[in-house]
């Protein structure tokens, strides 16, 4: 059961700042973008890998690249970096076009996703490598490679050889030699696709301050959709190469633009609906599942009689064994519950047959006979009109 | 389980017998103290020693070294170079025919391979008067063509292996094509190429078959030297210069194997580490 880091701040910030399509933060009205790409699409052959991808993104930013395998993350990753030219359109960074320069003419450093790093050089040489295309003093260099080393924490593996430290040494090895160049802008490809859960959380913050003592923009690719919310200021979702939906973790997560999103990012239930009335702030749908109406947060465009989806998330669900005034309440039965420890997972059958997913955190201490509820239980469960996402694809 | 590993012993036995038992008597006849090959009369090197004094030999084996150098360096850098194209570029018009083409050798039976390269150079010196004659230069060349196909397959087969993303790396941090082919491709492949080079070396130190093609009078290497006198009998003094070039053979063969031996153990073993450090 995925649960995405920020939950408690997402929700105190489900309020009315957020808007659904929400494309940049408040402050890229006035700042021109750092990285612009324009329309870029890549083919390979006839096979569309990026397509018609367009993408604003700020000084300082993490940006997160997010997606399935296969839809085209790394394939616009080394469109930046210079590796493939795209087929259609353009990139800029810092304003300048750099559609046709090599990779060794751009400001920008890639951290692999194998880490490349070159297998004959010790530590400290994989790091200084970058380094002899500078204009620097051998002094300058030694005290860059150092100060590096510093950054990372492995100054005591300098004369080390790849193969002689761990993988997440390597890992670190291999960003503090993308980052020693001091480029305007690091792409990373599943930096941490290969560490262990532990050691992938303890370095994502290492990622986040490194970020912050360097002022580096980065844009990470990354298929963990909590690694992409923990990392990130924003990101895009994608898909079959194309974006679905650009914003922060709080929009796609709150406000997902598409049953791709909604179902990409965390968990969901999904219903059949159609629009009966619709009013500035909310909606009336019917849902034959649910066995009645639901009050939804209007989206922009219904009309009454129009098919749409109703989404909801299981967490946003609220469990209860008598009826209470709410509204959204319908009845159902626990066919099933998983035990997490922090949280619950309930499965619950509604009159339709409909099995609807709820999540229920386990605040009280409680124990088998206090729990919300019980296998086999009848259970009323209500949720909030600002919780009822509509979806229109 | 214990018969059959008893079985296995002596297989392996017989097979080795069966490989070195004839090369071992002829070292063993080279310390022979008489003339006659089938009879032992004492321990000498006397053999040795008149092999030093043979102005013949020394000079067939001399001509032979050089033309083992120069067609073995010649070979390693081409077949470097197509290694390199085959495992690098993926995609190229003819890829395929290229790369049929380059390891077709390896099957060629050695006296096709040599009336081609004889044809060729008829040929060539009916039309543009080149070669006039054979001899060294004929040789070496038909040494290169067809000992640059093992450099070919070796370097093919360790750049495969390598992670293609080090080089980009490598270009990323901002060094050109032919920085990143000086400062990681090369050292990468470097094994390789030392092994090639040792190949190539000793296949050309004891080629009979091509070099009886595509020499010419006066031009007598040390193998065909010792090919035409043993058609006269076998004496001690060609055991003790088979032995010699058995031992030259043998060391750079074992040294190659030893070179890519080592480079595929430490492979194996940042294999291996970086699988523990994935756990
Ligand atoms: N050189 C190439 N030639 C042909 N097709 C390619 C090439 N590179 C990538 N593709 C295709 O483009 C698509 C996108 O590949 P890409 O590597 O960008 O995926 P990804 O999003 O990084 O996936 P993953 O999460 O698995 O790394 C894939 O279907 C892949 O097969
Ligand atoms: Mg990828």
């Amino acid at each position: 059961m995925p649960e995405p880091a920020r939950t408690a701040d997402q929700r105190a910030a489900t309020t009315v700042a957020a808007f659904p399509g929400a494309q940049l933060p408040q402050t890229s009205v006035k700042a021109p973008p750092f990285i612009r790409i324009e329309h870029v699409t890549k083919r390979f052959g006839t096979f569309t890998a990026v397509s018609d991808v367009t993408l604003e993104i700020q000084k300082g930013e993490i940006f997160s690249l997010l997606g399935g395998s296969g839809c085209g993350k790394t394939t616009l990753l080394r469109v930046l970096a210079g590796f493939e030219a795209p087929t259609e359109g353009r990139v800029f960074i810092d304003g300048q076009d750099m559609t046709d320069l090599p990779p060794y003419e751009r400001p920008v450093n890639m951290m692999f996703q194998s880490y490349a790093l070159f297998p004959h050089m010790t530590v400290e040489k994989n790091v200084a490598y970058g380094l002899k295309h500078e204009d620097m003093t051998g002094a300058q260099r030694a005290e860059r490679v150092r100060e590096m080393l510093d950054l990372v924490q492995l100054t005591e593996f300098a004369q080390r050889k790849p193969h002689q430290i761990s993988g997440g040494q390597r890992q670190r090895v291999a960003l503090a030699r993308a980052l020693a160049k001091q480029p305007k802008l690091l792409l990373l490809d599943e930096p941490l696709a290969a560490l262990d859960k532990k050691l992938r959380e303890h370095t994502q913050f290492e990622l986040m301050e490194i970020q912050e003592k360097t002022g580096t923009t980065f844009i990470v690719v990354t298929h963990d959709q909590e690694e992409a919310m923990t990392l990130s200021s924003r990101l895009a979702v994608m898909d079959k190469g194309r974006i679905m939906q650009i914003g922060t973790a709080t929009d796609v997560y709150e406000y997902p633009n598409s049953r791709f999103v909604a179902g990409f990012i965390g968990s969901i239930n999904f219903f059949e609906a159609t629009v009966r009335t619709t009013g500035a702030e909310t909606a009336e749908v019917e849902v034959p599942d649910l066995g009645g109406n639901v009050t939804a947060r209007a989206i922009p465009g219904l009309a009454p009689g129009q098919p749409i989806t109703l989404a909801v998330r299981p967490e946003k669900v609220h469990l209860a064994r008598k009826r209470h005034d709410l509204p959204n309440t319908f009845p159902g039965t626990v066919q099933s519950l998983a035990y997490f420890g922090k949280d619950s997972l309930y499965r619950i059958v509604l009159p339709s047959g409909h099995v609807m997913l709820v999540n229920s955190v386990n605040a009280r201490r409680a124990g088998e006979h206090e729990r919300v509820a019980d296998w086999e239980d009848a259970v009323f469960l209500s949720f909030d009109p600002a919780a009822a996402i509509l979806l229109k694809d | 389980m214990r018969r059959r590993s008893t079985f296995l012993v002596t297989m392996l036995c017989f097979g080795f017998a069966f490989f070195y038992v004839p090369i071992l008597s002829m070292m063993v006849y080279s310390f022979n103290g008489s003339r006659l090959a089938t009879v032992w009369g004492g321990f000498s090197t006397k053999w040795y020693v008149s092999l030093l004094s043979n102005r013949q030999i020394l000079n067939a084996a001399l001509l032979s070294l050089k033309i083992a150098l120069l067609s073995a360096t010649m070979a390693t850098i081409l077949g470097t170079m197509a290694g390199i194209a085959l495992a690098r570029f993926k995609r190229f018009r003819g890829r395929t025919l290229f790369s049929g083409l380059v390891t077709a050798p390896l099957v060629m039976p050695e006296v096709i391979t040599g009336i081609a390269s004889l044809m060729l150079f008829i040929l060539m010196a009916e039309w543009i008067g080149w070669p006039a004659s054979r001899g060294f230069t004929t040789v070496t060349l038909a040494h290169i063509t067809f000992s640059m196909v093992f450099v070919t397959t070796i370097v093919h087969s360790r750049l495969s292996e390598a992670d293609a993303a080090v080089e980009e790396a490598a270009m990323d941090l901002g060094s050109r094509p032919w920085q990143v082919m000086k400062d990681i491709t090369l050292p990468i492949i470097s094994p390789a190429i030392v092994s090639g080079w040792l190949l190539a070396f000793t296949i050309s130190l004891d080629d009979v078959v091509i070099t009886n093609f595509t020499t010419g009078p006066g031009t007598t290497t040390l193998p065909i030297l010792i090919w035409s006198k043993v058609k006269l009998g076998v004496t001690p003094d060609i055991n003790a210069l088979a032995t010699i070039t058995v031992c030259i053979v043998g060391t750079g063969v074992a040294i190659a194997g030893v070179i890519l031996n080592r480079a595929e153990k430490r492979r194996d073993r940042d294999a291996r580490m970086a699988y523990q450090a994935n756990q």
